[in-house]
Parts: structure tokens; sequence; C-alpha cells
């Protein structure tokens, strides 16, 4: 217990100069934890993606629609099991901060393919018979206080008017990566409302989803896709719901990396504090190091003595910081709404800010350890007095 | 060279009697071995192309239950010579050997184990370590060794006893005075027993009445469990506690 003790007595010596270093970890261990989190809740949703399951889009942009007839040719390439179709809506809920997804989706098919998105059967029945019905996932539904009955106005801004929907079910997911906080609607509402506003704009679809057989079949599967649409007037691009996911990661791919770099060198800001902290500590000690060493205590120990007292400041920290991280990510995944759907602190992000935290002691205590352990008795007892 | 006239107790209270000292501070008698052999050892320092001689050619016995107070001018040398033979400095040239063990020959690591069993410090500053009790700081050498808790503490009880400090044994550095600090300090130096005590002014950093108790235990600890002292000083008043003295001047062994 001699030494532990002795670690912590020194430690809390300087009870300020300590305080300020493990509030300055705390900060920069769940600022870098934010960090990692927003990044990874970038990728949620391609993480979260089947590999059973491929999109169709047009090859010029996703902004063009394919023609809904294309449906029936694709059901018929062989490898495909079901097709269902869908529309981004881009409507507003009472006002523009509100953002949400909505899809208008073919119905049953859209939700056959993904089964993970788990509605009660009277529900579903529910939603399936109204041609009005919508379904809403259970973290946007909590989110604004939705229960099934409930009317909810969007206000279209590619489709102008307000659109109300009648709220049929609430689903859940099958697992904590799957997305619940998208509002899905019939595709044929919106598409018979189209076709009688904006007659040639009626029978399009913004993506085809398709599940198939063989998830080891999808490259060949989506070339024969494309195949069937070569030299047509929309031609188009098939890839697996991953891959299409990852191409909206790509996009924001430079601030993903600068985010990604900013949560690294908040590791590295913190590692310097640290570093000089320690240096400061080690400095003022020279002259007890030196007692140790004269008394018969090895140039090992000083510099354990540095080392435990800098991981153990760092690893408090560290602990502090990964606490910090959950309330905080949890604020601001509740400010943010439904832009990361899946913002949530992994068990990945918390390993990485343990091992930042005992890097961060390491490193730290590096130098003062290497010189209090070097320094000449007779140099250090110099220091007192 | 005459002897300190203020010897705490006789002869027969040491283990081993004084011997008889040349001028130069040889032992006379062949057949004595001396606890602290001291052979043509100098030391200097290189700066730059420049060479700073600190000791020269010094030839210095100190027998077993001896009290020698190492006495010069300032930069004469004298802790320097301390240093030496405290095995926490080594010389640049010469031997230097206690117990019959020569101690500038040793690494690193065995000076390191040698100082733990063979010499306890007293400093002018006392050197406590200020998160540690009384009783953590006289306890600190017994952590290098392989005794029980209970031990330890019986050890310490004495080492505090011996001093007049049972009753501040939980009290750390700051709370305590000057003159206590260093009475724990000497505990400390007591506690593992070892063979030789070396005191780099002890009384530097004490008034008067305090440095005279502060010299008393010591005298007590030698004349009493006939422990080998060596002090640097500049006070002759403390010098005159020692059985004899060595005058350094421009690290030379001047009587």
């Amino acid at each position: 217990m001699f030494v532990p003790l002795l670690v912590l007595r020194n430690a809390f010596r300087h009870k300020l100069r300590t305080t300020l270093t493990i509030v300055g970890i705390v900060v920069a261990i769940a600022a870098f934890g934010m960090l990692r989190t927003i990044v990874d809740a970038w990728y949620a949703g391609a993480n979260a993606s089947s590999s059973a399951r491929l999109v169709t889009r047009s090859s010029v942009s996703l902004v063009f629609s394919l023609p809904l007839t294309y449906a029936q040719k694709i059901r018929q390439v062989d490898g495909v099991k079901e097709v269902a179709w869908a529309n981004w809506f881009g409507g507003v809920y009472v006002n523009e901060r509100n953002f949400f997804a909505q899809f208008a989706i073919s119905t049953p098919s859209y939700l056959d393919i993904y089964p993970e998105f788990i509605l009660p059967d009277d529900e579903r029945r529910a939603f399936l018979a109204d041609r009005l019905g919508a379904i809403a996932g259970r973290k946007l539904a909590d989110k604004y206080g939705w229960k099934v009955g409930d009317q909810i106005p969007l206000r279209g801004t590619i489709y102008p008017g307000t659109w109300t929907f009648n709220l049929r079910g609430i689903y859940d997911g099958a697992d904590e990566g799957t997305d619940t906080s998208t509002f899905f609607f019939h595709f044929d509402y919106l598409n018979e409302t189209i076709k009688r506003q904006y007659p040639g704009r009626g029978d399009q679809a913004g993506v085809f989803v398709e599940s198939i057989r063989d998830a080891d079949d999808a490259a060949a599967v989506s070339q024969a896709i494309d195949t069937t649409f070569k030299n047509s007037l929309a031609e188009t691009l098939t890839e697996t719901e991953k891959a299409f996911q990852l191409g909206f990661v790509s996009m924001s791919e430079a601030i993903l990396l600068a985010i990604q770099a900013v949560s690294y060198v908040v590791i590295v800001i913190i590692m310097a504090v640290m570093a000089n902290t320690m240096a400061m500590t080690a400095r003022e000690r020279y002259g007890e190091y030196a007692t140790f060493k004269a008394i018969g205590f090895s140039n090992g120990f000083v510099a354990m003595l540095i080392f435990a007292e800098s991981v153990g400041i760092a690893v408090l920290g560290g602990l502090l910081g990964i606490a910090a991280t959950f309330p905080l990510a949890s604020t601001f995944a509740h400010t943010i709404g439904s832009i990361l759907s899946g913002f949530k602190v992994s068990q990945q992000t918390v390993a990485l800010q343990f091992a930042a935290a005992l890097i961060v002691g390491v490193v730290a205590a590096a130098i003062p350890a290497w010189r209090a352990a070097r320094v000449r008795i007779v140099e250090g007892l110099r220091a007192i007095g | 060279m005459a002897r300190a006239a203020t010897r705490a107790a006789g002869d027969d209270a040491l283990h081993v009697g004084t011997p008889d000292v040349r001028e130069d501070g040889v032992l006379d008698d062949d057949a004595s071995l001396p606890l602290v052999s001291i052979r043509g050892v100098s030391k200097y320092y290189i700066r730059g192309d420049q060479v700073i001689p600190v000791l020269v050619d010094i030839d210095l016995d100190v027998a077993a239950g001896d009290y020698v107070a190492l006495m010069g001018p300032s930069g004469s040398g004298k802790s320097t010579l301390l240093n030496l033979v405290a095995g926490i400095d080594k010389p640049s040239a010469g031997e230097i050997r206690v117990a019959g063990v020569d101690i500038a020959q040793l690494s690193d690591a065995d000076l390191a184990l040698w100082r733990a069993t063979h010499v306890g410090f007293i400093f002018q500053f006392y050197n406590l370590m200020p998160v540690l009790t009384a009783y953590g700081n006289v306890e600190l050498p017994l952590q290098l060794t392989s005794l029980s808790r209970r031990e330890r503490r019986e050890r310490v009880d004495t080492a505090l006893a011996l001093v007049g400090l049972s009753d501040r044994a939980t009290h750390k550095p700051n709370e305590l005075s000057g003159g206590q600090q260093q009475r724990v300090a000497i505990a400390r130096a007591l506690i593992a027993d070892p063979t030789l005590i070396v005191a780099d002014e002890p009384t530097g950093d004490l008034d008067r009445t305090t440095a005279e108790e502060i010299l008393g235990l010591l005298a007590r600890l030698n004349a009493e469990l006939g422990k080998t002292i060596v002090m640097v000083t500049h006070d002759p008043k403390a010098a005159e506690k020692a059985h004899r003295m060595v005058h350094l001047e421009k690290g030379v062994l001047v009587g």
C-alpha cells in the first residue's frame, strides 16, 4: 500500500493544479468521444445496411427519378427476390428546424424488404388499409410526442401543398443499429395526387430497392439490372445498400476527416498540457527524488512514481470524461433531432477514449520520468534549501 | 589529531575503540581495519577544456564507532568528500572502501542497495517527504526491506521514541518545528541500522538551542549505539562534539 498511497498523496499535493489538469482531461476525453460519436453516427446508416439489398437509382443523379415501370423489369432479373420503391418527400413539420426523413414507399413490398422495422400486426394492417396512413419510427414519435391516431401535417417542399397523414403505427428497430427516426407513407397516395395535380410528374420512383436471393450475387445482380436499362432514356446505377449509403457519407468525407483530425488534435493538446504539468511537478520534486535515491530507492522506483502519478491522473480524468460523454451525447442527440439518427456512444469509442487517456498519462510522464531517473543525487539534493 | 573532548560516553560504550590516528588522518594501527578507508581519492569536474579539482589525493580512515567532523571553508570539498563516503557520488580517482567494499566499483543499482543497508543520511534541510507523516518518513528505508508491517511498526516506534517524537508520529513535516524535523530525519537515518551515518551540516538550519539538542542526540547515537558518524559542519561548537576533526582546504586534507 506504500506506493499507491504515496502516489495518491503526491498527485493531490497541489490540489488546484491537479484538479485543473483533471478538468482539462475530462473535457478533452469527452470532446474526443463526442467527435468520434459524430463520425460513427455518420456511418451508422451504412453500417446498419443489409448486404442482401440493392438500391437502383438514375445513373445520372439521384435527383432524377426512374419510371415506375422499371419495377416489373427489375423483378424479372435473375436473383432478384422482391422489389420496392420509394420517393424522398422532403416535407416540413411545423417549421424548418424539425427535420426528419420522409419517404413515400410502395406497400407492402417496402416493409417486407425491411424486416428490421418491427410493426405490430394490427398497426401494420391499419397502415396498409388507410391510403392516407403513415408510420413513424419510435424515436421520431417520442421526439414529437406522436401517438397512433394522430394527424401529422407536412408542408411539401418538392410536392407543394399541405399533406396530412394519419399516424397508423409506430415501428421499433430489430436491433440498436436500426434507424427509428424515419416517417413512411403510401407511395400510391403521393403518386395519385401528383398525377392529378401535375400529370407529367406521375409514375416516377426516386429509387428502387431490391432484396436478392444470395448476398454473394450482389455484384452480378447489380450489373444485370443496369444492363437491362442500358441505352434507355433513364439508365440506372445499382449498388448494394451499403455502397449507396456510403455514397452519401462520401459527400461529407472532407468534413468527417476534419472532425476526426480535430478529435486527435484535442488529445495531442491535452497530452502537451499534461506533459507540462508532469514536467513542472517532477522538477519541483528533484530534491525528493534525490533523497529517495540516497536512501537506496532505485532510479526505476523514481520513474515509476512519476508514471503512476501521471497515469493515475490521466485515467481518473479519462474515466470522468467517458462518464460525461453519455449525458453530453444524449443532450446533443436531443438537440440535433433526427439529423444523425444513430447518435450513440459505442463501446469502441469508450475503448478509444480510455486508450487515449492511458496514452496521455504514459506519454506525459515519459520525459519527466526519464530526467528524474537520470538526475544525479548530488545535483538533486542541491535543489533543496 | 586531538580527539574531541566531549564524548557522550566512555570508550567501553562503543563497539569499537577509537584508534590512534596520524596527523594526515590515516589510521596508525595496521592491524585495525578501518570501517571507512579512503586512499588516493581525487574528484574533479571538467567544464569545457578546464579541469576543476575539488578533492586532491585524499587519504583518510574512519574507524568503526568513530565520530568524525569534516571541517573547512565553503568550497573546500568537505561535502563532496562526504558524498563520496556515502556512495552518492563517485571519485574521479582512488579507492573508497566501506566495511571492506570498494564502493567506487559498484554499479548504480548495487550502490543503491548498498546505501539502503549501510548508510543513514542526515541533511541540513532534513529532506523529509512532505506528504508523509513522521512515522511514514521514518519507515521509508524499511520499505526496501522484507520486514513485515508489524516488524516495521516496532522499529519505527522504537526509533521515534529514541528521538523523543513518539507523540508526533502522525504529524507531517510542515506541522513540526525544524528541530523536530531533524529528529525525524535522524530516526530515519537510524531505522535500518546502518553501518555509517553521514550528516551534512545537520545543525546548519537550526538555532543554537535546538542545534545543541541535535548534537546531543548524535553524540548519544555514537556513544550508546556505537554508530559511526561522519559529519560535515562549519560550526566549531558542533565539531567539538566529534571525536576528531578533519580539516579540508581547497580539496586537500590539512589536518
